[in-house]
């Protein structure tokens, strides 16, 4: 019986847009169902997490047929942390865009769409089938892309067009390795391949497949030649929608390229130096792409691609104490960029612009405010004790160690960058007075108070997530310790896959 | 059969290179929608192309010892032949709603600056 469990972070999800599709139009009952029911995925998540904690992986094969022939969930540690930080963030988005977005978009059909996407994702976390991870991120993207449209801005139309054929090129490739892989191996399920994929006796071609795979997630986590839909895409819909991307869509690819790499691919050492010169040009465009941005989402657009290297950097080393600083990183990186595209919707809601020259001065109208997102900046940048630092720790020592010295270098160069853009946006934004030609349009202090609150409080709940995760490092460390060791001993997957 | 459709497979990858290399957006779809035609028929030929051997174990055999056609490729190839359906007919709305605001076909020109950007 608990292994039904697996399922249920998906079927919430889409039990909830089911309703709110029959609830059309009713934006009232939408928003009820959408917060309430990202409560109860919630606390599924968790119970998920604290089963699979205790009691180790489990697997539901569905209509009972046996391992490999069967469409398999598997509920590891890696999986259902990443549904826990799903859940979160979804959570603090769903209650962000009930108070926050206008009417039309509702109308439109926005809550339903929300949580499809998020049941796409959990789906992804949760397969053991890699077709079937195929099918959630189609749902995924499908899901983004409406989100994405949703409003039919000039701008935004503009970045949906680049965003929609980036990914279904994505999409197309991930699904010829699949192809390649089932011609190989005769099988999808991942426990399987992981297995049969030793016996195969052409490694040439094992080795083009795995080119394959990474071209695929690497344009959808936005890694260096493959990133410039992200920047032109990400700043065009309204703050939640761009949360919800920023904080998980991109995170998925990296789940994906550990997740393959892991168990199926064994990097060898042409991939690692492929990943390794992929994490240190990312970091470096990224960084130093977000220079000269006065947009604040913008900005945030171009950290995420830095970020984004740290983690296929730690992939590229692939040490356990290395895995155990990407998985770390993704852990604050997902509860921290979710908050940043928050917090410039509530400064788009408070100012009416978010672009730096037009702002300044909030810190003196809004001390309590301001303290709180810079709380969630801080973790950004990495000021210990805060969350960003305990995965850089690792990052370092690992390349150091692994004497990987140009690694060593993109890192230092790309926390110095987010720092100085950080500051930078502190002074701009926080400090300077505001333009003596600016004229204000405050569309957040004529709010009532509950809804000035229901505002903040989803930045709160994310704040709590960093400071407690940098707090309470210890108890990351041990749960992230677990991953990367299974991650580097896949044989618990594996064995509690064919249930041995 | 097989050489005919390893052919056929290089020609639409070829064609479909070639046309999302193109700066008008309705190459672009035709480019992705040849892509995709071209991945599926891969997965096709990878399930071994024969004839009159289906995948069924007679009454007098225990286990299927020759070469059959196997299944599993084919409802794969259904399965991202319906996804990819649903991703060209949206696809097409938001084509055509792009069309209706820039009034262009060219990929070059989707890059409207925003008032206040960079």
């Amino acid at each position: 019986m608990s292994d039904n469990l697996i399922l249920a972070p998906v079927f919430i999800h889409l039990f909830i847009a089911i309703f709110q599709l029959i609830a059309w139009r009713k934006t009232v009952t939408q928003r009820i169902l959408s917060v309430g029911g990202a409560l109860v995925a919630l606390i599924s998540a968790a119970m998920l997490f604290t089963h699979v904690y205790v009691h180790g992986t489990i697997t539901l094969n569905a209509s009972n047929w046996k391992a490999p022939f069967s469409i398999v969930f598997v509920a590891d540690l890696l999986g259902a942390t990443m549904v826990v930080l799903t859940s979160i963030a979804g959570f603090a988005v769903s209650i962000f865009s009930a108070t926050g977005l206008s009417r039309q978009r509702m109308l439109y059909g926005y809550f339903p769409i929300f949580h499809f996407l998020l049941m796409g994702l959990n789906g992804a976390f949760l397969t053991g089938d890699i077709f079937n991870l195929y099918v959630w991120f189609e749902v995924i993207i499908i899901a983004s892309f409406v989100l994405m449209t949703l409003g039919g801005r000039r701008n935004q139309l503009e970045g949906a067009l680049k965003y929609m054929s980036m990914n279904i090129l994505a999409s197309m490739f991930f699904l010829t390795g699949i192809g390649i892989l089932y011609g190989m191996t005769g099988s999808l399920n991942m426990a399987d391949l992981s297995i049969k994929m030793h016996d195969v006796q052409n490694r040439s071609l094992v080795g083009i497949t795995s080119v394959f795979f990474i071209l695929g997630f690497g344009i959808k986590s936005a890694v260096f030649p493959l990133y410039f839909w992200l920047p032109s895409s990400y700043h065009t819909p309204p703050s939640a929608v761009a949360a919800t991307f920023g904080g998980l869509l991109t995170k998925v690819g990296i789940y994906a390229i550990l997740r393959v790499n892991s168990l199926i691919f064994i990097p060898d050492d042409f991939t690692k130096k492929l990943l390794m010169v992929m994490a240190v040009l990312t970091i470096l465009t990224g960084a130093f792409g977000s220079l000269n941005k006065m947009n604040i989402r913008r900005l945030f657009s171009y950290l995420i691609v830095c970020h984004i290297g740290f983690m296929v950097g730690g992939i590229a080393i692939f040490t356990k104490l290395a895995l155990m600083g990407t998985v770390f990183y993704l852990i604050h990186d997902i509860m921290v960029k979710t908050n940043m595209f928050l917090i410039s919707g509530v400064i788009m809601q408070l100012r009416g612009v978010i672009t730096m020259e037009k702002l300044g001065g909030l810190y003196k109208e809004y001390p309590k405010i301001s303290l709180l997102i810079a709380i969630v900046l801080l973790s950004l940048v990495g000021i210990p004790p805060l969350s960003g630092f305990w995965p850089k720790v690792y990052l370092f020592r690992e390349a150091f160690t692994g004497q990987h010295y140009f690694f060593v270098a993109a890192l230092i160069l790309g926390s110095l960058v987010t720092l100085y853009v950080i500051a930078k946006m502190w002074a701009e934004v926080f400090w300077k007075d505001i333009p003596a030609d600016v004229t204000v349009d405050n569309k957040f202090e004529p709010l009532p108070f509950l809804r000035k609150l229901l505002l903040l409080i989803p930045i709160g709940i994310l704040a709590i997530a960093s400071v407690y995760i940098g707090l309470n490092a210890e108890a990351i460390v041990q749960i992230v310790d677990r991953i990367a060791e299974e991650l580097i001993d896949t044989s618990s997957y594996i064995n509690a896959v064919f249930k041995k | 059969m097989e050489l005919l459709l390893i052919l056929v497979i290089g020609l639409l990858y070829t064609g479909g290179v070639y046309f999302i290399l193109r700066r008008s957006m309705v190459k672009l779809l035709l480019g992705i929608m040849l892509l995709g035609s071209a991945t599926n028929i891969l997965i096709f030929v990878l399930g071994a192309i024969v004839k009159a051997k289906p995948p069924i174990i007679g009454s007098a055999q225990e286990v299927l010892n020759k070469t059959y056609a196997d299944p599993v490729p084919q409802a794969l190839i259904l399965t991202a032949i319906v996804i990819s359906f649903a991703l060209t007919a949206f696809a097409i709305v938001l084509l055509k709603r792009v069309y209706a605001l820039l009034e262009t076909d060219d990929l070059d020109n989707l890059n409207t600056p925003e008032e206040e950007d960079i």
